[in-house]
């Protein structure tokens, strides 16, 4: 069963804000693309778990034009609070990069 | 027709001098972003600027020498990181310098977007300060506590400062898309075709397939859509590039809210027009119901002191977390016993690289697998003084703490830097994520234009 980063050709997140965060999932081909979104694995529910956050302040985005899911929830700690480890947030896709896709 | 050029991502981090000289031949402006809420709550709440004026005077003495050799405008926005009015001042003491150096002469328009915390708090009182996702709750003793509060602007001060005959434009903190749009939207190109073609101007040369160092950006814009090409030959835009860019940093991938109404790009197609330049149509925009302008403040919240140290004897590393809570309670019940603090007084973290440094309690593969952990004692007070106080005895304290594997003074932490403990100085957090509803763009900012 192939990880998710063997399908991708690009997985990053981002504040969105300070207040917000935003993970980017990319692929170079439509099927790749096709079969993480049917996988269901990106799911609110999923991505609430691993960011600790209700599952009712998770976007899920798909964007065909650029075969990207996106996914966007307010950032359990602000950038650059006492508790934060990660100004940009550029490291919280981390927990998603080896995911196994059915 | 309007020929946009970017000069670069971020003014101060660079840009070929021959790709903005390729891109201004024809160019209707220059306009460059100079600022982000992405390094954190320090450079909004301190006053200090991410890039130094080395830096920013290269990239602005190339962009206005550009646009008064072509007599087209240089538009800055959100000057100096944050936007703040030390940050505007820092820059356009910066122009003001280049303009004497070189015996420029032109009409300098400066837009200051700091507002005064009692104006927010009226304006908080009317009910007219509303909460954007994951914004912390306010109040007027919060809102009085920032160091700065800053007001991001739409297009229309651009607008306004270049119907007032400026050549060069630097504002405060204004949205990314409001410096590239001000033009095109002034010229009547539709607003949905203005803004999605800013927001990948925004970022410089960021739209390309793969962007080896900053440049610039250029797109062409006209009534039924627009064409972004980078003027570097080495660097190529493909429909791919172009639609990722645009959902680049923002929420949805598909709304991007601006002062005035709604980028909507659901719609819009990218075609490739040649191997290096794409075409995008399709884009809208909805016209909000009100003006809103998007707050930012950041709070003074102590002073820090770090200490990061490695360790790499595999006894201590496979008892890492046991010998950070021991090392941590004693540290404790020294602040108590000779610095006279109580816990509330002061905050010591530990972060454990190699274990869960980064990603902190989101960490999925909690533990340590390694041969070398490296700790980050991180320790916030309200006076630097006491955080260098507990940083000494943190650090000297966690050095020498023991082990039960072995009898006898040991030395567990590896110190890549004397002195150990390390003043970073005030720490900030930003404290307000808010819009507030005004009655016309001109109410959030004040524009003052000087004969140079």
């Amino acid at each position: 069963m192939p990880q998710l980063h063997e399908l991708a050709r690009l997985i990053r997140s981002k504040n969105a804000g300070p207040f917000e965060l935003t993970i980017d999932v990319m692929f170079n081909d439509k099927e790749s693309y096709d079969r993480v979104i049917s996988s269901q694995v990106l799911s609110k529910e999923r991505m609430a778990g691993l960011y600790h956050v209700d599952p009712a302040v998770v976007q899920l985005f798909q964007a065909d034009v650029a075969l990207a899911i996106k996914i966007s929830l307010p950032r359990p700690i602000p950038s650059g609070s006492l508790q934060d480890t990660d100004i940009f947030g550029g490291q919280f896709h981390s927990p998603i990069v080896r995911l196994n896709i059915p | 027709m309007i020929k946009a050029v970017a000069a670069t991502g971020q003014l101060g981090t660079g840009f070929k001098a021959h790709t903005l000289a390729a891109a201004a031949v024809g160019a209707d402006f220059i306009g460059c972003d100079a600022g982000s809420s992405d390094p954190g709550p320090y450079y909004l709440g301190s006053g200090q600027t991410q890039s130094s004026e080395q830096a920013v005077a290269r990239d602005l003495e190339l962009m206005i020498s550009e646009g008064l050799k072509r007599g087209i405008p240089v538009l800055v926005g959100s000057a100096g990181t944050a936007g703040a009015r030390p940050h505007l001042e820092r820059t356009v003491q910066i122009v003001r310098r280049l303009a004497e150096k070189n015996g420029w002469h032109f009409p300098l328009a400066v837009i200051d977007s700091e507002l005064d915390p009692e104006r927010v708090v009226a304006a908080y009182e009317a009910g007219a300060v509303t909460p954007l996702n994951g914004a912390p709750e306010i109040s007027p003793a919060t809102i009085r506590a920032a160091e700065h509060i800053v007001a991001m602007q739409g297009p229309e001060c651009f607008i306004d400062a270049l119907q007032q005959g400026a050549a060069v434009v630097v504002a405060g903190r204004s949205s990314d898309t409001s410096i590239f749009a001000a033009i095109p939207v002034m010229r009547g190109i539709p607003e949905g075709i203005a803004f999605h073609a800013a927001k990948i101007l925004e970022c410089g040369a960021a739209s390309v397939v793969e962007r080896k160092y900053p440049d610039s950006m250029v797109a062409m814009m006209d009534g039924e859509g627009f064409t972004v090409e980078p003027p570097n030959p080495d660097m190529m835009c493909t429909p791919q590039s172009v639609a990722s860019h645009t959902f680049y940093e923002t929420a949805d991938p598909f709304r991007l809210v601006e002062p005035n109404g709604t980028l909507d790009t659901t719609n819009a197609v990218y075609t490739a027009v040649s191997d290096r330049a794409v075409r995008v149509t399709g884009s809208a925009f909805e016209q909000a119901d009100d003006y809103t302008v998007k707050l930012e403040a950041s709070t003074l919240l102590g002073y820090r002191t770090v200490v990061f140290a490695g360790v790499r004897d595999p006894l201590v590393v496979g008892q890492i977390e046991q010998f950070v809570e021991k090392t941590n309670a004693v540290i404790q019940g020294k602040i108590a016993d000779s610095l006279k603090l109580d816990e509330s007084d002061y905050q010591i973290r530990w972060n454990i690289y190699g274990k869960n440094g980064t990603l902190g309690a989101f960490e999925t593969e909690n533990r340590v697998d390694g041969h070398e952990v490296a700790l980050l004692i991180d320790i916030v007070a309200k006076e630097q003084q006491t955080a260098r106080a507990i940083g000494s005895v943190a650090w000297h304290t966690a050095l020498h703490q023991p082990i039960p594997e072995y009898s006898g003074l040991v030395s567990h932490l590896a110190f890549p830097v004397s002195p150990p403990a390390i003043d970073a100085g005030p720490v900030y957090e930003f404290s307000i994520n808010h819009v507030m509803h005004i009655q016309k763009p001109s109410d959030a900012y004040t524009l003052t234009i000087d004969a140079l």
